[in-house]
């Protein structure tokens, strides 16, 4: 809110400067007149040639002005304009927003009660709840997954049915209520420059990629400050969202330059809670979609 | 006593060669939007680096020089003296040209404010305060020892453009340098939006509008040779003009965090403006209207009055799309974009090619350009490029209000943002072809320019007899 001085301000300004204009074309109709029939100059001449008649303001451009004119300070009565001044309509625009926000929830209800007790296999069977999965998949998710759910760098491919998190369909409503953060630290200075290299190309022969033998064997010891997350084997732990390194799917990257900044600088992954932006109904239609992309693997 | 016009004849060539400039770089933007791998992974040609260049080179490069070049010529002769101060004037020449070579620099390398036309970072902004108080200097000076009674009107509008851009420029700039490179603004949140957008829009309103009447009201009456329509309508439209359009800003921040009585306070002003705007085309095309016949002749009145029938087209549409339920579908869409060039290419652009072709032969002595075909050719070229740019970004941005706004029964959006991109690409590649189009003109007009000028050693025109 304003206080009494600006309040007064505004609306003096405001008011004068509209007025103004009003007075304005009174005060050029007043001093000239109107003699439409005889228009002569002003009688100044510039640059040998330049003079200036002195018609009269057409008329229909005057009503227009006027009209203008009046429109504003009705508008300023019926909406918020002169400082702290509401309006006589009451309108706000977050109003606005609340009102068409009301209508259009309203609308929805009817839309998911259909579903409310539907499985997830009927989910997925139903051809309006993948219709609406969809939207609801490209309007929330696809900024990250892409619009085919295929990914980024660093977002996960939903189709390919390899879960860092864990399979199936609750497991996918509870990474969108709650979200994700996956986290693996820096182990850079850990590791040391020899070892980071021999680590780089133990992790690349998990999956099968052609590396020095004896960097990946020496690499291979060295892999114990893995193992906490990523296990043994290397099959990683999706308690944790902790990848598998044997399957030749990468998140970040698998060539040797991208697993060294990975285990260099660490990653974080984070994905964020939607607990706030879908409500339950339409969570379990976003899990039946993402789950269904993956259906033909 | 005879007239200076060596610095009209520098910012009129000036004006020919940063036209190009800038707006080659607005074809090769235009082609990114089409095709985005035309930034060749290279930093300096990505677009978020060239299109504030871009802006900056047509609005203050090619613009700037058209307007005080012109503004040069037209006080002398409407005042009946010699320039004052001619060694400040020159100073404004190089110093403006400066600026201009400064922001080509440090657009490009990512040095930004990132305030909208106000990118140029503060040892610029300082350089520009400095040569802008120097031509006002000059501009007002040279109105000071006028050898005739009254001002004439062309001279009210440059004045005006002239204080008012002094004072946006140094109140949307006020910052706290902290190194060559980077300063901050004394501003901050809503204030600042505020601040900035009162800058901007009356950067449109007194650099492109209230200048270009300027130009307007010299050259259309010297070129149809007849007199200003209406004098009465000038003082009128000029006052309201100028008092109402700083007022207009915030209906850039409709449906914002800016408090809702600011942005009706923006939306009202902004349609009472719509007949002060009108006055001008009014008194343009009035003052055209006994010269109807000499359209057939003579392309550079086709210029005038193109430039002024858009100029009527965009200041209908400036209001109409301030209203915030219109404003609500438009704001954010390439409507914006096609609504800005039909001002920024049908008026002024149209404007200044009219007022060079005018002023041009006369600076060096002759009655016409070289070629008057090549004129009547650019015309169309020009034309052309103009309609098929603004029409392609009109269906482009009304398609794109409509496809974000469009929603399912479900509650999520019909179309992703993505699917809006598909869609507009057609338009985008119609858009770069009106662009090419409007470069062909430039370029037609700068081996006109080189025809018309080159070699050419005037001899000085004698001032006009003093008047009181």
């Amino acid at each position: 809110m304003l206080s009494a001085f600006w309040n007064g301000f505004v609306i003096i300004l405001t008011i004068g400067s509209v007025l103004g204009c009003w007075w304005l074309l009174m005060w050029t109709k007043g001093v000239s007149g109107r003699d439409d029939d005889q228009v002569g100059t002003t009688g100044h001449v510039w640059d040998h040639d330049l003079e200036e008649l002195n018609n009269p303001l057409p008329r229909w451009w005057l009503m227009l002005f006027h009209i203008t004119i009046i429109f504003s300070l009705v508008y300023l009565v019926l909406y918020p304009g002169l400082g702290n001044v509401q309006g006589v309509l009451g309108w706000t625009q977050l109003s606005q927003y609340d009102k068409e926000m009301a209508v259009a929830d309203a609308a929805r209800q009817d839309v998911y009660a259909a579903f409310t007790d539907m499985t997830p296999e009927q989910m997925m069977a139903s051809d309006e709840a993948m219709g609406i999965g969809r939207n609801l998949f490209a309007n929330n998710c696809a900024m990250c997954h892409g619009s085919d759910g295929r990914g980024a760098v660093g977002f996960p491919n939903l189709t390919d049915n390899e879960w860092q998190w864990g399979a199936g369909f609750d497991n996918i409503l509870v990474a969108l209520k709650q979200g994700r953060q996956a986290n693996m630290p820096p182990l850079g200075a850990a590791l040391g420059e020899d070892g980071l290299e021999q680590v780089v190309a133990y992790v690349q022969s998990l999956s099968g990629q052609n590396v020095d033998a004896e960097l990946a064997a020496a690499g291979e010891a060295r892999f114990a400050v893995c193992i906490a997350c990523h296990g043994v084997d290397g099959k990683g732990n999706p308690l944790l969202g902790a990848p598998d390194l044997t399957n030749d799917i990468w998140l970040y990257g698998g060539d040797a330059d991208t697993i060294t900044e990975t285990i260099t600088l660490g990653r974080n992954g984070a994905m964020p809670s939607h607990a706030d932006i879908l409500d339950q109904e339409q969570r379990r239609m976003v899990a039946a979609y993402v789950l269904s992309l993956s259906q033909g693997n | 006593m005879t007239y200076n016009d060596k610095i009209s004849r520098q910012f009129a060539v000036m004006t020919v060669v940063w036209g190009i400039v800038g707006m080659l770089v607005g074809v090769l933007i235009a082609a990114q939007l089409w095709i985005p791998a035309l930034n060749f992974d290279v930093p300096w040609l990505s677009y978020g680096r060239l299109r504030p260049l871009h802006t900056n080179a047509v609005i203050f490069a090619f613009g700037g020089c058209a307007l005080i070049g012109t503004s040069f010529y037209v006080v002398q002769r409407t005042c009946h003296v010699r320039l004052f101060a001619e060694k400040l004037a020159s100073f404004v020449f190089w110093g403006w040209q400066l600026v201009i070579v400064a922001a080509a620099i440090t657009l490009p390398l990512g040095i930004t404010q990132g305030k909208e036309y106000a990118e140029l970072e503060w040892p610029i902004d300082v350089l520009i305060a400095v040569v802008w108080v120097a031509y006002a200097v000059v501009f007002f000076g040279t109105i000071a020892k006028r050898r005739v009674g009254h001002i004439y009107v062309a001279n009210w509008f440059y004045g005006a453009f002239i204080l008012t851009i002094a004072i946006l420029h140094i109140v949307n700039n006020l910052a706290l340098p902290v190194t060559p490179t980077k300063a901050y603004h004394i501003y901050t949140g809503s204030v600042d939006a505020l601040v900035q957008w009162w800058y901007g829009h009356n950067a449109v309103g007194f650099f492109l509008t209230a200048g270009f009447l300027g130009m307007m009201y010299y050259f259309v009456p010297k070129q149809a040779e007849g007199p200003v329509y209406s004098y009465r309508l000038s003082i009128v439209h000029f006052w309201a003009l100028i008092a109402i359009y700083m007022w207009a800003g915030p209906h850039h921040l409709h449906y914002t965090a800016m408090p809702d009585w600011i942005q009706s306070l923006g939306m009202v002003f902004s349609l009472i403006l719509l007949a002060p705007s009108w006055g001008g085309m009014i008194n343009g095309i009035m003052t055209l209207s006994g010269a109807w016949h000499k359209l057939r002749t003579d392309p550079i009145l086709k210029f005038m009055i193109v430039g002024l029938s858009f100029y009527g087209m965009s200041t209908f549409e400036g209001p109409m799309m301030s209203i915030k339920t219109v404003n609500a579908l438009s704001h954010y869409t390439d409507w914006t974009i096609g609504h800005v060039h039909s001002g920024a290419l049908g008026w002024v652009a149209m404007m200044t090619i009219g007022a060079t072709y005018t002023m041009m032969p006369r600076l060096v002595g002759e009655k016409e350009m070289y070629s008057v075909k090549a004129i009547d050719l650019h015309f169309w070229v020009s034309t052309i490029g103009v309609v098929f740019y603004v029409a392609s970004m009109w269906i482009a941005g009304v398609m794109q209000g409509l496809m974000w706004r469009a929603f399912n029964d479900d509650g999520t959006l019909t179309y992703t943002f993505i699917e809006t991109i598909a869609a507009t690409k057609p338009y985008y590649a119609i858009r770069l072809l009106g662009g090419i189009l409007v470069v062909a003109g430039m370029l037609i007009m700068a081996w006109n320019t080189w025809k018309t000028m080159a070699g050419k050693r005037p001899e000085p025109v004698p001032a006009a007899d003093p008047v009181y």
